[in-house]
């Protein structure tokens, strides 16, 4: 009889223990899901893709690289100045450009062009590239990043794309 | 009067202060722990500072978009004491992580993490990453172009990571690109997630000296044995242990006055960090540059061969925090005497030297090409021929100078040319200039046959890394 109350006790303060636990983690959970999806929603709405006119066609010289801005595709009221993209647009001929994205893929700092030279440079890490965006010298492992572009009734058009991501591809 | 006694004598014993606080204050520490010992607090002196001017700083500044700057503008030239107040969240940073980092190294010359205090070093370690956090994600609220690009850098190192790289990548920006979602994120981070983890921190941090009490001086004829230590601690306290209030304390407090004077003394004298251009990611014309506790990772990543880079960047700070973490586990008894620990003093040594190495190289940037590089002047170049003139302005105008000093005008990213004239005949510079090499571009396609020839020729006249004299210039140019 003693015996058996006992274990009866033994198996309640086991059971409220687990019970108290459970529901403490529920509770948690209820907190601190909401949140985290919030954080990381970013993450799976991705912003469509938008063309931003850059300039008419005869702003641009062929064989010259000229800089050029445009705002994001995502652009929160506030944003302001931050929303605004800045490319290195090249007119290769008649109606075709490239425009290049102007962060290095070494770690992404702003790339500048010396056009007396024909070289794009990094002022972080001494990245270098030709003219054509290849690497010329540095650290960067990848050519520069190029924009889509299109010329659209005598406009030039560059869609919006995510800041270009030097990947690991050791794995 | 007397009511006033009673109140306190009321709160006194509901709230049990000299029955808990006061045998706190007053624990006894050993009596030899002198000014060794005062880093700590002045470290939790340097976090307050921090803790008071952020919240004066939140009250005006607006963690938004294009609004942070021109708040930042309005604190730093227009807010009364808005000056002032930049200026020692500023210093209060670089003293808590100077401070931290003394600490942590005094504590390790004198193995004072050994049995039983891990914890307090390992808690200790996770505080100084999360201070580093802070002084990161505090570089980055200074919203400027240099904010902005310290993000974008942020962003493609963790880029690198394999697999989750890009997500968290886009969650570091708040999205794919730099905008009105990405300041905010950092704004919370500095202000509540991390501030919350060193409050945290700091308390576990001292609870486990009040636990384990503070080491004594190292002694050479005093090695750790865990299993007599608490017992032979407790007896030498009790003979000659001392109350930390107020008998070791007013070192602390003495100390942290001083840290505090310098906090205050360099905010009025030098005035917080100028803020640079504005927060615009189409601004190429900025200079990306860490604050100057990053300078030794900012050179790291500069010199390294690429093929190991990702590995670093991935690698070094993991590596970092686990291994100091383990230190303790890996030897938690023995000797604490550094006269009996070489392997430790030359690890701090050692540590010291490159820290202070690298952070001058960070700062140097020898590996970036300098694009305010003057035009040699006529001296210099030391003639009258014309493609020899014009040979030298080509080198200036071609970015040759960006990356190649010539008599202390120019970069240093590539070799010196103020004696390229005896180490590569015309041939070889020929080849060199439209080919390019190991790190240098090709000029191929920028110089035409004329310009090759002019600047050739003025190479060929850098002979000595003095300047030369007219007359021996003119006589030997080929054109």
């Amino acid at each position: 009889m003693q015996e058996d109350s006992l274990d009866s006790d033994a198996d309640r303060r086991s059971f409220l223990t687990r019970l108290s636990v459970g529901l403490a983690g529920l509770i948690g959970a209820a907190i601190s899901l909401p949140p985290i999806g919030y954080v990381l929603s970013p993450l799976v709405r991705k912003p469509p893709r938008k063309w931003r006119e850059v300039g008419s066609l005869e702003q641009f010289t062929v064989g010259e690289t000229k800089l050029v801005e445009f705002q994001d595709a995502t652009s929160t009221p506030w944003a302001g100045d931050t929303a605004t993209t800045g490319a290195w647009l090249r007119r290769t001929g008649q109606s075709e450009f490239i425009a290049f994205s102007v962060n290095c893929r070494h770690l992404g700092c702003p790339v500048r062009w010396v056009s007396d030279a024909k070289l794009f440079m990094c002022p972080c890490h001494g990245g270098v590239y030709y003219q054509d965006g290849e690497v010329a010298a540095g650290p960067p492992p990848e050519a520069l990043a190029r924009y889509p572009v299109r010329v659209v009734d005598g406009k030039v058009e560059i869609e919006t794309s995510p800041i270009p991501l030097t990947t690991n591809d050791l794995v | 009067m007397n009511a006033i006694k009673r109140i306190l004598g009321w709160l006194d014993d509901r709230s049990g202060f000299s029955d808990v606080v006061l045998p706190m204050l007053r624990h006894v520490v050993p009596d030899d722990a002198r000014w060794w010992y005062v880093f700590g607090s002045a470290t939790l002196c340097a976090f307050m500072v921090q803790v008071i001017s952020g919240i004066a700083l939140a009250t005006t500044y607006v963690p938004g978009g294009e609004a942070a700057y021109q708040s930042l503008l309005y604190i730093t030239h227009e807010a009364p004491l808005g000056n002032l107040l930049r200026g020692m969240h500023y210093y209060g940073a670089t003293a808590m992580v100077v401070l931290a980092i003394v600490h942590m190294t005094q504590v390790f010359l004198h193995a004072a993490y050994k049995y039983p205090r891990e914890l307090n070093w390992m808690s200790g370690v996770v505080l100084l990453f999360v201070v580093l956090g802070m002084s990161f994600t505090g570089q980055l609220l200074r919203w400027d172009a240099n904010g902005v690009w310290s993000v974008t850098v942020a962003a493609e190192m963790a880029g690198r990571a394999p697999v989750v790289g890009p997500a968290i990548a886009h969650a570091i920006l708040g999205g794919e690109t730099v905008g009105g979602s990405t300041l905010t994120r950092f704004f919370a981070i500095h202000v509540f997630v991390l501030p919350g983890l060193i409050f945290a921190g700091i308390g576990l941090h001292l609870w486990l000296v009040l636990r384990h009490g503070i080491s004594e001086m190292p002694k050479p004829d005093q090695p750790v044995e865990p299993a007599t230590y608490k017992e032979d601690y407790e007896g030498r306290l009790k003979k000659t242990g001392v109350p930390f209030w107020p008998i070791a304390a007013w070192r602390d407090t003495v100390f942290s006055v001083a840290v505090m004077a310098l906090i205050v003394g360099c905010a009025l004298v030098f005035g917080p960090p100028a803020l640079g251009t504005s927060p615009d990611p189409s601004d190429i014309n900025a200079n990306p540059m860490p604050d100057w506790y990053f300078w030794w990772y900012f050179a790291i990543l500069s010199m390294l061969p690429p093929e190991l880079e990702t590995y670093v960047i991935l690698g070094l700070p993991v590596v970092g925090l686990l291994g100091l973490i383990f230190i303790p586990i890996w030897s938690n008894k023995g000797n604490r005497s550094p006269s009996k620990r070489p392997w430790a003093v030359g690890t701090v040594v050692f540590g010291f030297t490159a820290l202070v190495v690298l952070t001058i190289y960070g700062y140097k940037k020898p590996w970036s090409p300098d694009f305010g590089v003057e035009p040699l002047p006529q001296a210099l170049v030391g003639s009258r021929d014309p493609a020899i003139v014009h040979g030298a302005e080509l080198v200036h105008q071609k970015g040759c100078m960006y990356c190649h000093d010539v008599d202390g005008f120019g970069g240093h990213r590539g070799p010196e040319l103020s004696d390229i004239g005896h180490r590569l005949n015309r041939a070889e510079l020929i080849i060199r200039i439209n080919n390019g090499g190991y790190n240098m571009p090709s000029f191929a396609a920028s110089l035409t046959a004329a310009e090759l020839a002019d600047m050739v020729a003025f190479l060929e006249t850098r002979t000595t890394s003095s300047p030369k004299m007219e007359s021996d210039a003119t006589g030997t140019v080929a054109p």
